[in-house]
């Protein structure tokens, strides 16, 4: 070549090769309209935002629960077990247990607590002068020493009953029970049966035995003394080893009562908050729908807003193009525009999202969950988004004719 | 003088634009071109003029690759432009043609340095690489205390020469300008015309599109167009030139 010019013409005359742009400067182009608009980006990338938001928290919110749920769970044990009788063969039969089912069922390998509580036939009232029928659904039970540790309750205030009060008038109000009854401290005295008992202590909350919750419980031995109780359990209570629960499950009914294990109904008190939790987990659908309509306007609002940057940008267009811009190489700096925009409104969706869940658990006092693969979809989604938006914009503004960008002006 | 006889399809490696029989045809129809030879040899300065409507703008489109020929062949810097992928044709602007437009067309916000760099985007040479060419072609057309003004902190004249700057950064084979001085005023456009001028010196190939019948006579060659046609062709002997008219 022509070495005095040493310009051009030197490089000259070879192959035609175009350079391609390096990740960084695809990144630089394509945030160049951006940047010089940053009220409309705002805008167009809202509804992508508020659609990523919708959907995240309502994912986020509802593993917030399950988690709180599953949380209390943990707590509670999934070992607990309870045997009580199941329908008689015979209508109006009353079923009992047999008398000696408690301790039999002590004896089973890997139990590890056993309790036991049984209906009594008397009514719990504020006073002898409230009517014997306004028993406030309020059943009065007798109950073995270990009960409260097997469903690993606690006391809310005062006492549980030991081998002392247990003997004499006394009895422990579930929390369910001392509410209705207008109770709120221990020492207060309740007509029970045919005398004055007094109250000796108020269960906390029990999630897992809500029956107990609505109960006056006496003492074992007390009951049989003072109400004529004949010492056949109703139900059995009985915590093992995690490892040994399907195992004590085959044998429970056999052993509460080998004479008619068919009438011995075993169930898991844990299993329904299992499926309360299961349903927690599954979201509403209508409102994940409602979000991904929001996120759908927002898509298009990503394409009219490329459309109209297209349309804004054409001597720019022309500009590029005579600079050596390929075709390619346009198209690729408006989808990086469309996914920039599209990926800045589902950043904020994110955090949103992320933080109306945090709100919500907070208040709740749940613990914040934001699901991952929650954050992950909905990113992708839209990425997704900004490029099927900004394909069509991107492929019109290729194919304009570079003298026609530059003609006018 | 010389109304371009056709060079045939393998032109002189010093021949930087060799266009045969170039037609270009509108819609219409208009016929914006019609048989167009033009010859320009490297380190020649020619201005393009014509009334209003000629082609002038449309033939240096077609020089330029922006556009391609209704018919007629078209060599730039030695490739045959008909021939060219989307691709080539952009990768021969990249790296033979600079462009100057009468509306400057610089990327308002961005500084001046940053605009000329914007010249090398598609070269693909570094960044740093990029912004070191950048200052020294605004230090070629003066600019050396203007790198990091905005396009809205210059004049006219200063504008225009940064797009100069982005044009000529390259190194082009050629250089095209459609009416660069048509946005200035007369002092401004005469120190544009200058700067070209220098540029020519130093070796630039340059093709100038004016409206102004004096600005032209003073180049070193002219060419005329009417109606899309070459009407003439003249080289002004006593400008310095190496490539004269044919
Ligand atoms: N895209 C187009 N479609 C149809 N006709 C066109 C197009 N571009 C240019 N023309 C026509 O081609 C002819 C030449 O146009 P061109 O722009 O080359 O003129 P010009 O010499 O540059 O004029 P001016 O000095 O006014 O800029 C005109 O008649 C014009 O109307
Ligand atoms: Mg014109």
């Amino acid at each position: 070549m022509n070495g005095e010019r040493g310009r051009g013409g030197g490089r000259g005359r070879g192959k035609l090769k175009a350079a391609r742009l390096s990740p960084r400067d695809v990144a630089h182009v394509g945030s160049s309209g951006l940047r010089s608009r940053p009220m409309r980006v705002v805008l167009s990338a809202l509804g992508i935002a508020i659609g990523i938001a919708t959907m995240i928290s309502v994912v986020g919110i509802s593993a917030s629960s399950q988690a709180q749920l599953l949380r209390e769970l943990d707590k509670l044990g999934t070992n607990l077990l309870v045997a009580s009788p199941g329908e008689s063969m015979f209508a109006g039969e009353e079923v009992k247990l047999p008398e000696e089912s408690v301790g039999m069922v002590g004896r089973i390998k890997g139990v590890q607590d056993v309790g036991a509580t049984a209906d009594l036939n008397a009514t719990v009232r504020r006073t002898d002068k409230v009517d014997e029928d306004d028993t406030g659904g309020i059943a009065v039970k007798a109950t073995t020493a270990d009960l409260l540790r097997v469903l690993r309750g606690e006391v809310g205030s005062g006492s549980w009953l030991n081998a002392a009060t247990g003997r004499y008038p006394s009895v422990v109000l579930g929390h369910v029970a001392a509410e209705r009854l207008g109770i709120t401290e221990p020492g207060r005295q309740v007509w029970l049966g045919d005398r004055y008992f007094t109250v000796v202590g108020i269960l906390a909350p029990l999630p897992l035995a809500p029956e107990i919750e609505r109960s006056a419980l006496v003492g074992w031995e007390g009951a049989k003394r003072l109400l004529d109780f004949d010492g056949h359990p109703t139900s059995v209570y009985e915590r093992s080893a995690d490892a040994a629960v399907e195992d004590v499950r085959t044998v429970m009914a056999a052993t509460v009562d080998p004479q008619n294990p068919q009438n011995v109904k075993v169930t898991d008190p844990s299993s329904a908050l299992r499926a309360k939790a299961a349903t927690e987990g599954a979201f509403s659908s209508l409102l994940l729908g409602l979000g991904g309509i929001a996120l759908l306007v927002g898509g298009v609002g990503v394409a009219n807003t490329m459309i109209i940057s297209v349309l804004e940008r054409r001597y720019e267009i022309g500009l590029r193009r005579s600079l050596g811009a390929t075709r390619g190489q346009i198209r690729i700096q408006f989808v990086t525009e469309s996914l920039m925009l599209s990926g800045l409104g589902g950043l904020a969706g994110v955090a949103l999202g992320a933080a109306a869940t945090g709100v919500y658990a907070q208040s709740g006092g749940l613990p914040w969950v934001v699901p991952l693969w929650a954050v992950g979809g909905g990113f992708g989604a839209t990425l997704v988004i900004g490029t099927v938006a900004g394909l069509y914009p991107a492929v019109r503004a290729s194919r304009l004719s570079p003298t026609l960008a530059l003609h006018a002006a | 003088m010389s109304t371009g006889t056709a060079v045939g399809p393998a032109p002189h490696p010093r021949t930087v634009v060799a266009l045969t029989g170039v037609t270009k045809e509108y819609p219409g129809p208009v016929a914006a071109l019609r048989g167009v030879d033009l010859t320009v040899e490297e380190g020649e300065l020619l201005g393009i003029v014509g009334p209003s409507g000629s082609g002038k703008s449309t033939l240096l489109h077609i020089i330029g690759t922006l556009d391609r020929p209704t018919a007629g062949s078209v060599h730039i810097a030695g490739h045959e432009v008909a021939a060219l992928s989307d691709r080539r044709l952009s990768a021969l602007r990249a790296q033979h043609v600079g462009f100057v437009f009468q509306a400057f067309h610089l990327v308002p916000g961005v500084s001046a340095r940053d605009n000329v760099a914007e010249g090398l985007l598609y070269s693909g040479l570094s960044r740093s690489v990029r912004r070191r060419r950048a200052a020294d072609a605004l230090a070629r057309v003066g600019l050396a205390d203007r790198l990091d003004h905005k396009p809205h902190q210059l004049s006219g004249g200063q504008k225009q020469r940064v797009a100069i700057a982005r044009a000529v950064v390259g190194e082009p084979a050629l250089l095209l300008a459609d009416e660069p001085t048509g946005a200035l005023d007369s002092a401004s456009g005469a120190a544009v015309m200058e700067l070209l001028r220098d540029l020519n010196r130093e070796g630039a190939t340059i093709a100038v599109i004016t409206h102004d019948t004096e600005i032209a006579a003073q180049l070193p060659r002219e060419v005329r167009i009417r109606d899309g046609q070459v009407v003439a062709d003249v080289t002004h002997g006593t400008a310095a030139t190496t490539g004269a008219a044919l």
